[in-house]
Formats: C-alpha cells, structure tokens, sequence
C-alpha cells in the first residue's frame, strides 16, 4: 500500500512540474504572433473528379508516393488501386476479411497493407503477376486502426489493443512495441525523417514516439474525447490532431504544448480525418457532418468548405507533391478537388 | 485473456440499402479497453498495479525533462515555415488549367 502511495505521490508532481514548465515558455499565442501575417486567401476547390466503384462505405485511403495511383478500402471487402489522372481502377485486391478499417501504400508502390476488426495487417504485393498476399502480421490484440510503411521491409500500425508496433515485413515477427496509451489507439503519423512517429488514441492524448527505441518521448493532452486523426505539420516539428470533441488542434514538439485550436461553436460534429497542404498553410479536416472545412493553420479561421458528399467523410489525403486532395466517404465515393 | 462478445445493435439499412452492424462493433471495441482500465484501477492494489504505476513514473520522469523553446519561436518558425513555402502550395496558389492533371481534359473540335 505504501509504495502504490508514493508512486502516485510522484506520478502528481511530475504533472504538476511537467504543467509548469509548459506554462513558463508560454509566453505568447499563435493568433498574436500570426496577427501580422496576410489572411490565406478564401479557397474555392472543384470536384475535379469522383471515383465510383466501391459498393460500400470507404474507410481509408492513402496516396501513392508517385502522387497518381491511390489505394482506397472499403467494407465491400475490396482495396482498390485506382490511376487518378483517368480516374480507371489499375488493381482490385479481394480482402479476406471485409471489416477493414485502414489501408496504405508503401513508397515504392509495389505493397498495399490493410486491416481492421481481424486485428491483423495483410501485405499484398500488386505488382506480382496477380495481387499476392505477402504476409499476414497477427499480433495485436486489438482492432487495427491504421497503418503506415516506412519501406518494403517496415510497416508501422496502431491497434485498438493500446499499442502500435514496427513490424519486419521480410519475417513476418513485431520488431518494436509502444505501450504508453492507454485507450484505443486510433491513429499514426510517422515523421518527414522517419526517426519519429506520433499516435493519437481514445484517451484522449497524443504521444511522440522514437521509431527505433520505442520509447515514448512526448505526451500532448487537452482533447478532451477521441483523438481520430493526426498528421505531421511539413516541417516536422508540429502536428495536428482530429478528436470527437470537435475540434482540432496544433501542438508544437520543440514548445511541448498546444499552440492553436481550431474549433467554431457552430460544429457539433467529431474529426474523422485531417491532412495539411504542401506549405502547412491550409489544413483540411473531414467531419461527421459530411463536410471537410478548410482551415488556415496560423490564424485558426475557416477559409473554405468542401462539400459534395452524402455521408460521413471517413478519411481524407494530399499526395506528397500538394496538387490536389481527395475526400473518401460512407458514400462509397471518392472525390478529387483542387 | 478477455473474450469479447460482438453485441449486434438494431441495424438500419443506410441510404445504400445497405445494413453494416459494425459501426456498433467499432463502439463495442472502443470502449472496451477504458473499461478494463477503470475496473482495475479500483481494485485493491496488486503487483499489476504497482508496476504499471512504475511505468507511468518512469514515462513522467522522461517527459519532465525535456527541453522546451518559447511558444513564440515555435509559432514564429511555423510561420516562417509557410511563409517561405506559400508560392510553391498548389492548393493555395491555384493551379493553372493547362497543368492540371486532374482537371477532365475536353477534346477539341476544329470546325
């Protein structure tokens, strides 16, 4: 009983020091430093196209790094790779199990990964003579959530079971675990460098990790339900998280806090989804309300609306070269605009 | 080892007609967890407990010592950062029809 006493004990003052030392480099807000800048001007994006094939809500979606192909995952029980220049479907990759909550590309384009409520990670090779299942990495104890290759030969995931791991795909075993979350992790954002990767789960917090030691290096709080989404500011030294409190918010790593919110009292509906154009000017969310708001990311004021779809925007992505965004939906559809 | 019991909601059929249960499973799996936690933080302290209260003195001790910069560099190289990248950013400056690749690309007629 002592010792449970003590540890809580230091546990409470290392957050109250912890609370502390975040206060004193507070010393300014974004919306001050950023009073000075030029709005980001109003944007008006076109629905250049839609692609139509899924027969059922679209759960994920991730862009090649050839910023053409794009892999999307639908309940239907399929990935589909579609070129998105014609807007023709290039692979149809049969799932074994339909319940998928995510899907990515690796860089290279040559593997697809996805999962859901079987708690595994399948690795399909779509450029062997027919669509072949590589690996199938069955660990988690937990729903898989999302996923994220570093390589051919390294994959990251975020599993329902509290955990992410690093898995080594040319032996199929985990090679790193992070524990630290103790809700549902939902979500993962792996760094510009690769040395780091951030997750956000349903208690609430985001957590920086280190890749290769898999220790946890930061902890941002102050969502005060589900984190669903997160992605990495291009610089690589601020990130953005999505929560079911509606609301979304930028934490800066080097000043270890929040540094912006983006919330309107009007939206009740949760983040699903978010992704930051090329410059990080721009950021796009995808919410429940079956629209995805355009924000600018210094001085926290909605600059534009992306609506077209008949339900939930699940996921949401901008390839790697900035030149458009597509929105995927519980519509079954996907949609291009710029 | 906990065994989860999958509880199937009434399931409307959705506008594609379509009738998905798994929105309620997603529920299900998502509150399980907070759940456990909460059950077993209200026990009577066991050697579970006392090493997961380590682990998380030993995760606070590392995140207190880390070191911080002023929120006002940090905002002001955020800034800077879009600032410096703004005329490259597609999607803010507009992308020009004839380099559009997504733009539907209409056929000519030569009359």
């Amino acid at each position: 009983m002592g010792e449970m006493d003590t540890l809580k004990k230091e546990a409470d003052g290392l957050k109250t020091q912890i609370e502390a030392a975040r206060k004193a480099v507070n010393d300014t807000t974004m919306a001050a430093v950023a009073s000075g800048v030029a709005a980001a001007p109003r944007v008006q994006l076109k629905n250049r196209k839609t692609l139509k094939g899924h027969l059922a809500k679209i759960y994920g979606l991730h862009w090649s790094a050839d910023n053409r192909h794009m892999v999307s995952a639908s309940q239907d029980g399929k990935l589909l790779i579609w070129d998105t220049y014609t807007g023709n479907k290039v692979y149809a990759v049969p799932l074994k199990s339909s319940w998928v909550m995510s899907c990515s590309m690796a860089p290279s384009g040559n593997l697809v990964a996805s999962g859901g409520l079987d708690n595994m990670c399948t690795i399909v090779n779509i450029k062997a003579a027919s669509p072949k299942t590589l690996r199938e990495l069955d660990a988690h104890e937990g729903y898989l959530s999302h996923s994220r290759f570093l390589s051919d030969t390294e994959i990251l995931t975020a599993s329902g079971d509290t955990t992410c791991c690093l898995w080594d795909l040319e032996t199929g075993k985990q090679k790193v675990i992070y524990k630290s979350h103790v809700g549902d992790c939902m979500c993962l954002a792996v760094s510009p460098d690769q040395n780091s990767f951030i997750s956000g789960a349903c208690d609430s917090s985001a957590k920086l990790w280190d890749v290769r030691d898999g220790g946890c290096k930061q902890t941002f709080i102050g969502h005060t339900s589900d984190i669903n989404a997160i992605a990495f500011f291009p610089s690589g030294t601020a990130v953005i998280t999505g929560s079911d409190d509606c609301t979304l918010k930028m934490y800066d790593l080097r000043a270890d806090q929040e540094v912006n919110g983006y919330q309107d009292a009007a939206l009740n509906a949760g983040v699903t989804s978010v992704s930051l154009s090329s410059s990080g000017r721009l950021i796009f969310a995808g919410y429940d309300n079956f629209n995805c708001n355009i924000w600018d990311s210094l001085k926290a004021e909605k600059v534009g609306v992306l609506s077209g779809h008949d339900n939930r925007v699940s996921c949401i992505g901008v390839p790697d070269d900035g030149l458009g965004i597509c929105t995927g939906s519980w519509d079954s559809f996907l949609k291009i605009w710029n | 080892m906990l065994v989860v019991g999958i509880r199937l909601e009434a399931c409307q059929p959705d506008s594609l007609g379509q009738v998905f249960p798994q929105d309620s499973i997603r529920l299900d799996f998502k509150s399980l967890t907070s759940g456990v936690e909460a059950k077993m933080s209200s026990k009577m302290p066991s050697s579970n407990n006392i090493a997961q209260a380590r682990r998380t003195v030993q995760q606070l001790r590392i995140e207190a010592s880390i070191e911080r910069i002023k929120v006002s560099k940090a905002s002001a190289d955020l800034m800077h950062y879009c600032g410096e990248h703004a005329k490259y950013d597609p999607l803010l400056m507009g992308i020009p029809a004839s380099e559009n690749p997504f733009k539907d690309k209409k056929p000519c007629t030569i009359l």
